[in-house]
Order: structure tokens, then C-alpha cells, then sequence
């Protein structure tokens, strides 16, 4: 049966606390989750208060201003610091979204920051995500063509056809709408999760892709894609403002016409 | 869903769309039908026996009352069998469990009608 408690080695201990030093005056709170894989101890919760005038605006700025001057050991991702690469996913104050692009001041009093729900954590904020990118390899992201391609121009699309991949293309990979529903939670041995589909539509609409048969023919199964039963968390989450629920409802109309 | 699985959707039972399309369909016909049980179950308790047998002989509300019970079985337990997958992990007992579910309200559909027979 799906387990509701969590393990003993899982349960979260209070951690150290790092007070600002006297006088600050514009305190921020933090705290964040850390685990150690080399010590074998539970993970904990550690606090930090930090002078929000000195380090910069978003949460990574806080998360990095942290490594820095307060504690080195603190491990997370982070790459291009603008919501491009996707490194920086963790969820903060219960939501997953890429910490680069969050306001410390669109939080109210002590941030919670969390890695990504549901996936193996490495240490400290970095999650496993040797899954998510193996599901991700599975459905082919890309471009499968059965014809040869033109001799002197590339494979062209008209402008209708390029605005379908709008919403699509712009997927960073971050994970934060797979590690946010519940249904992958469940089952993410077997279902391929949000992020994984919206790529797949993505190359299901692409005009210039040949192997639209063979990829809904890989997504009718009852696990890899009907799994999703439009809870809709990872559309509320995606810190791109995309919308795989939609993805995933139009990938279910593309199968009952292809049915019918 | 799953070939070794079905009962009710065998020989449809590859298909993981069909059986995604069946429970809509199925909830979209119990809507109006529903309504129709409402009266019959209105009748049942405040009308005469006589009565209530005679509004269920009437071919419309025979077909009516029988489609519901067919769809409601059928509804049940693809909709319980999509539960079980989700939260039964374990995979030998998710089997069991789905059989039993389908076999049940098979056995509840087939003896459901057998009585409204028998009653008209």
C-alpha cells in the first residue's frame, strides 16, 4: 500500500540555528532543509536569520548569500540565476519554483525551503533526478523523420505551425510540476509525470515530426499517461507559467481520435 | 487497463484510451439516467407496489432502470480498478483486488437484473 508516514531515517530533527549578529536591522528568516548522506544521521532543519540589506533580491540570492558568509556546507544547484536553466529548483514555503526567480520580499516573515517533494535527495537541496531525465529520454525528445529532408533548405515550418510549440518549447526541465502532483508521487516508477508529457505533446505537434503514431501509440498505456487525473498542481506550480495539464488533456484528445 | 486485469473490458482491455473514454462515457449517461432512478425510488417508497411495477414495466423506464444498472456496475468498477492501480502497489495483491472488484459487480449487475425481470 502507498505509505502516508514517513521512515524513521526520514523523520526531520530540529537543526543548529545561526542568529543575525546584533544591530541588523532588516532580518530575514531561513529555514532549510539539510541531509547529510556521509554522516547516517536524520535529516534536520536548520535556521538562519541573515541581513536582507546585504545580500540581493530573489531567494537564490539568500540561499547563496548563506554558502557564503554563513554556512559553507549548505548544498544546492544553481547555474544561470534567471529562470533559464532550471537548476535551482526546491520548494519554498510549500511550493515548488525555481528559487532564482522569487522574491524574498513576496514571502511574509520565516521561508521554508525545501528540496523538490518525492525524489531521492543527494544532499542537502539537491535532488536525484537520474529518473526524471531517464523518463524524459524515453519518450524520444527528438525530431524523428521518416522522408528525407529537402536538399538545399531545412525542414520549414509555416508560422501557424511554429506558434503550436509556443508554451511547449519553453519547458526548462526544472521538475517542479512532476515533483508537485500526486499521482506521480505514487507512481513515478511508472507514469511519466507532467513535464515528461508536455515534452511528448511538444513533439506531437511539431509539423516537421513523422513519428506521431509510434509516440501515441507508446503513451496509450494506462500508467505511462492516464496516470493524470487533471489534479492540476503542476500547472499551479510551474514557475514558467506553462500548462502541462492542457498538454496531457489535448495528448488524451489526439488518442480518442486516432481510436476513432 | 491492464490486459491480465480485465474482465469487463476484454477484448478491449490493450487499449488504455478506450477504457479512459468509457468512464466518461459511462459518467455522461448515468447523468440524465440518474434522474429517471430518482423517480423510481420516489416510487418505491411512497407509492403502491402495484404501481411502482407498472411505471417499471413501461418500456421507456425498463430500459431506463436497466441501462442504469449496467452503467453504474460497469462505471464502478473501472473507476474503483483506476483506484486501486494508483494506491495498491504491490502488484499481485492490486490483481486480486481487481478481479475480486470486477467479478463483484458483475455478479451485482447480472442478479440486479435478473430481479427487475422477475418483479415485471
Amino acid at each position: 500500500m502507498a505509505e502516508f508516514t514517513l521512515p524513521k531515517n526520514s523523520v526531520v530533527a530540529k537543526g543548529k540555528a545561526f542568529t543575525a549578529p546584533e544591530g541588523t536591522k532588516n532580518i530575514r528568516r531561513f529555514e532549510v532543509y539539510r541531509w547529510d548522506p556521509d554522516t547516517g544521521e536524520n535529516p534536520r532543519i536548520d535556521t538562519y536569520e541573515l541581513d536582507a540589506d546585504l545580500c540581493g533580491t530573489k531567494i537564490l540570492d539568500a540561499i547563496i548569500y548563506i554558502k557564503n558568509e554563513i554556512d559553507s556546507s549548505l548544498t544546492f544547484r544553481r547555474s544561470c540565476r534567471e529562470g533559464v536553466c532550471g537548476s535551482c529548483a526546491m520548494n519554498v514555503n510549500g511550493k515548488n519554483s525555481l528559487a532564482c526567480t522569487k522574491a524574498i520580499s513576496d514571502y511574509p516573515d520565516t521561508i521554508k525551503i525545501y528540496p523538490l517533494p518525492h525524489l531521492d535527495v543527494v544532499k542537502d537541496l539537491v535532488p536525484d533526478m537520474t529518473h526524471f531525465y531517464a523518463q524524459y529520454a524515453e519518450i524520444k525528445p527528438w525530431l524523428t523523420a521518416k522522408t528525407a529532408p529537402p536538399a538545399k533548405t531545412e525542414r520549414l515550418q509555416s508560422k501557424e505551425e511554429r506558434d503550436k510549440l509556443d508554451g511547449l518549447y519553453d519547458c526548462v526541465l526544472c521538475a517542479c510540476c512532476s515533483t508537485s502532483c500526486p499521482s506521480y508521487w505514487w507512481n513515478s516508477d511508472k507514469y511519466l509525470g507532467p513535464a515528461v508529457l508536455l515534452q511528448a505533446y511538444r513533439w506531437l505537434v511539431d509539423s516537421r515530426d513523422e513519428g506521431t503514431d509510434e509516440r501515441l501509440e507508446q503513451l496509450d498505456d494506462a500508467f505511462k499517461l492516464y496516470r493524470c487525473h487533471t489534479i492540476m498542481n503542476c500547472t499551479d506550480t510551474c514557475p514558467k507559467g506553462l500548462n502541462p495539464a492542457k498538454a496531457i488533456a489535448e495528448t488524451k484528445k489526439l488518442l480518442v481520435q486516432r481510436k476513432a | 487497463m491492464m490486459n491480465k486485469l480485465a474482465i469487463f473490458a476484454k477484448g478491449t482491455a490493450t487499449s488504455a484510451t478506450r477504457h479512459w473514454l468509457m468512464q466518461r462515457v459511462t459518467a455522461i449517461i448515468l447523468i440524465p439516467l440518474t434522474f429517471r432512478l430518482i423517480v423510481f425510488l420516489n416510487l418505491c417508497m411512497t407509492a403502491p407496489y402495484q404501481e411502482t411495477v407498472a411505471w417499471l414495466k413501461t418500456p421507456l423506464n425498463t430500459i431506463c432502470i436497466e441501462v442504469w444498472l449496467l452503467a453504474v456496475c460497469y462505471h464502478s468498477a473501472i473507476g474503483l480498478q483506476v483506484v486501486i492501480e494508483d494506491y495498491v502497489a504491490n502488484q499481485e495483491r492490486q490483481v486480486k483486488l481487481i478481479k475480486g472488484i470486477n467479478l463483484s459487480f458483475l455478479f451485482l449487475a447480472v442478479a440486479a437484473l435478473f430481479f427487475i425481470f422477475r418483479i415485471m
